[in-house]
């Protein structure tokens, strides 16, 4: 059975669950594989619909991911009427726009009944604080139990009505979230004998300059 | 001592019927021909050992494939794999409860260093940071041959522990510690990040 459109999905869903959002969300890439983006209040109502309902069944999550979004700014060109020379003209004016960073649980649900899918859903957190809170589909999706500690884990969203959100991966007294953009690992270089890019950068900031000694490629910890 | 013997002496005595050796050589091939390697596996070179201890390759003809279950049986632990930070202290600890004598081999990239895992958060750069390593074997994984070949290097090495003396193997020495503290798992990282007292680093000096 073919799948319907994710459009027709997103109207079906609104008109199940009242009150719902969903928009759905464009992708570019080759991949062209665009999703829905719940509205964290009702994205449980909006997953039980799609695993319930009798055309969709989406009953199989497959996967689960996390994907950390930081602050980003944004030109936008805006016209702007301006007063030159006594004389009133259209002017282009970019302004750059601060869009605030998030964290996103992106899930792929295929259905096993009807044997098609994925129909990929993805929920937003409101900002990249520690603590920042998504609810959780596990009680809809059991496969997303461990899948979610391990967003959790390296992203540290917490999942609000998961029935055992600990750390997975990494041990419970670690603090940081390795997953995370700004992220920086604990400064532990060891002697590499041909670093290169992030690890070069590493480098430079372990070794003593000799730069009368070393020349113009030498590695050298950079000035300022 | 065997050493002490005169070779041409001993070779005539053998044609007489009559066998001399020490002690030491005694113990040290007992030893050396009946070692038991503590039965874990951490990544794909497990799979390089397993294949080691099947048919094809066969461990057992140089007396090491009673694979243990329990530490305290174990002569020897094979590091073979990817040392994740959240497994050292775990490694470190059954390296505690073996029994001396003990070796290690540290099996592998990850294993002597951390491989291609070296520069990222969770994995530990060498399990030699925390206990003292035998014989190392490059690789990705290495192969069956590679363990097999520090096989016998380690028997090699057994072979040559003196029992008395100045020079006399390192478990025999009341000063010798046989155990290390196992690190504690920290906020950012393993703590201590290596043992001093075990973990020696060649100073790279860089040539003018």
């Amino acid at each position: 059975m073919a799948l319907e459109s994710l459009e027709e999905i997103k109207l079906r869903a609104e008109a199940a669950v009242p009150g719902a959002q969903i928009r759905v969300i464009p992708n570019p890439s080759p991949a062209n594989q665009p999703s829905l983006l719940l509205d964290n209040e009702r994205a449980s109502a909006v997953a039980t619909f799609l695993r319930d309902d009798p055309i969709l069944r989406l009953d199989y999550c497959s996967n689960v991911t996390g994907v950390d979004w930081l602050d980003r700014k944004v030109k936008k060109t805006i016209k702007v009427k301006k007063v030159i020379d006594g004389e009133e003209k259209e002017v282009d004016e970019t302004k750059e726009e601060l869009v605030p960073g998030y964290l996103e649980a992106v899930y792929h649900l295929f259905s096993i009944t009807h044997k098609h899918g994925p129909v990929v859903i993805r929920m937003r957190t409101a900002n990249r604080a520690r603590g920042t809170r998504l609810p959780s589909l596990t009680p809809i999706y059991r496969s997303a139990e461990f899948q979610e500690r391990e967003i959790f884990d390296l992203y540290g969203v917490h999942f609000e009505s998961h029935p055992d959100l600990r750390r997975i991966l990494m041990w419970d007294e670690f603090v940081d979230h390795p997953m995370r953009k700004d992220y920086r690992e604990p400064d532990d270089y060891e002697y590499e004998p041909t670093p290169h890019d992030d690890v070069l950068e590493k480098a430079k900031q372990h070794y003593t300059a000799r730069p009368e000694l070393d020349g113009a490629e030498s590695i050298r910890p950079q000035a300022g | 001592m065997t050493e002490q013997i005169d070779e041409g002496l001993r070779n005539e005595l053998q044609r007489q019927g009559i066998w001399v050796t020490s002690m030491q050589d005694l113990y040290n091939w007992g030893r050396r021909n009946s070692i038991w390697p503590l039965q874990f596996g951490l990544a794909c070179c497990a799979i390089e050992m397993i294949a080691t201890a099947a048919s094809r390759y066969d461990i057992a003809r140089f007396g090491g494939e009673v694979f243990r279950p329990s530490p305290r049986q174990a002569d020897l632990m094979i590091v073979a794999g990817t040392v994740t930070k959240k497994m050292a202290p775990q490694i470190v600890r059954l390296y505690n409860q073996m029994p001396d004598p003990k070796y290690v081999i540290s099996m592998g990239a990850c294993a002597i260093s951390g491989g291609p895992f070296k520069q990222g958060y969770n994995v530990l750069k060498g399990i030699d940071r925390y206990i003292p390593v035998d014989v190392y074997i490059p690789g990705c994984p290495p192969r069956p041959e590679a363990l097999l070949h520090a096989f016998m290097e380690l028997q090699r090495k057994i072979d040559g522990q003196k029992l008395t003396g100045i020079t006399k193997a390192e478990h025999l020495d009341p000063g010798q510690p046989s155990e290390f503290p196992v690190p504690a798992f920290g906020e950012h990282d393993l703590e201590p990040v290596a043992n001093p007292d075990v973990f020696h680093p060649p100073k790279m000096e860089r040539q003018s």
